[in-house]
């Protein structure tokens, strides 16, 4: 059961990866969280793939619209609290209508330890959805590649800034006591 | 240019790093350096910001690493770069060739007052970047090393970083357009990038 469970973590994971290469996402910014640890070390190793290390997760905004300036598709990985870094820098994405895929670790809710998460992790998509960004939910891991590649679709056919939320129940709680 | 105060005129370094642009393109940060742009002539292929205060370098790393072919200039002032601060380590990581960062930096925040800035105070621009990675780094106080750096951008084998000393003052403001699709849809379809 354990080991068929984490197969299937490994799955969801792999599968977004897949996805972001089926949309041909060529940048990849981020700043590292537990969650999208896999996906990070995924898109270092591709070498169709610039991964790019952020101080702060509005960078990714902007690098996001630089790299669609010069023709190329980028994606953002952050955890739920940098979406609130990103709040400003969104008037980019939206004055200009740059595409923007921006993949979401949630923390702050699903068997929260740590109650300095909860605040921003609990208005993560009001706070997207106040600056107009498509927000969708993974809950479960079979969701993770069509919602992502839905995601890509609208943001990338359209124009538009989309948000995938990754549940922290999908990714599983911190643990903090090992 | 007036070389006693070690200061240069905005405007006139603007026209020396974009005269002989050739295939060159901007990005300029919200603001005075918009309007430098504008005045020294409207491109297709310039990028203005008019918000988003602190994208300026980013934007133009994304755009450096998606065109490798190109060579791509930042010019934003210094509050601008202030705000994006950390984006000079990111880039300093990075460190594409094609790329070069400008910051006129008159030590205040023009559009707003004139209030002072930090650099006015404690704050080295050049020696933040070179701390960030940055190799190649230029303080440029005249006309001498103007074109010395315009001259850089067009065969640096790194990323440039270059801080102009220039006046603080207001020169009388030059609109380019602001609307911000029509500037990143002209800005793709100048360089082929429309149909990506």
């Amino acid at each position: 059961m354990t080991e068929i469970l984490e197969r299937k973590i490994k799955d969801w994971r792999e599968e977004i990866f897949a996805a972001l290469k089926a949309a041909e996402i060529r940048q990849v910014g981020y700043v590292p969280d537990a969650g999208h640890a896999r996906l990070i070390e995924l898109c270092r190793d591709d070498p169709e793939i610039c991964a790019v290390p952020l101080t702060t997760e509005e960078e990714g905004v902007a690098l996001a619209a630089g790299a669609w300036l010069g023709g190329q598709r980028a994606a953002l990985l952050m955890q739920s609290s940098g979406v609130g870094n990103c709040i400003n820098m969104l008037s980019l994405t939206k004055a200009c209508r740059f595409p923007l895929l921006m993949l979401v670790a949630m923390r702050g809710e699903w068997a929260e330890f740590n109650p300095w998460q909860v605040p921003m992790g609990s208005n993560t998509r009001a706070a997207l959805e106040l600056c107009d960004v498509l927000v969708y939910r993974i809950e479960r891991p079979e969701e993770a590649a069509e919602t992502v590649a839905a995601a890509l679709d609208i943001a990338f056919n359209g124009d538009f800034a989309a948000a995938v939320l990754l549940s922290q129940r999908l990714i599983g709680a911190k643990r903090w006591v090992k | 240019m007036i070389a006693s105060e070690r200061r240069l005129d905005r405007r006139a370094a603007m026209r020396v790093l974009l005269e002989n642009r050739g295939e060159l393109l901007l990005v300029t940060g919200l603001g005075s350096t918009t309007w430098d742009a504008a005045a020294a002539g409207d491109d297709d292929r310039n990028f203005y910001l008019w918000g988003a205060m602190g994208a300026a370098a980013m934007v133009g790393l994304g755009l450096a690493l998606a065109r490798p072919d190109r060579r791509i200039l930042v010019v934003t002032g210094d509050g601008e770069m202030l705000m994006g601060l950390g984006s000079l380590a990111t880039i300093g990581v990075q460190r594409p060739p094609n790329l070069a960062v400008a910051v006129f930096d008159n030590g205040h925040y023009g559009e707003t007052g004139m209030q002072a800035s930090h650099t006015a105070e404690s704050v080295e621009l050049v020696a933040v970047a070179r701390a960030c990675g940055f190799k190649e780094t230029f303080d440029i106080i005249d006309e001498l090393g103007m074109r010395d750096f315009a001259a850089q951008i067009h065969n640096a084998a790194t990323t440039l970083f270059a801080r102009i000393a220039i006046r603080a003052d207001e020169p009388p403001r030059v609109l380019p357009p602001r609307d911000g699709v029509y500037l990143k849809t002209r800005f793709r379809r100048a360089i082929g990038a429309e149909r990506a």
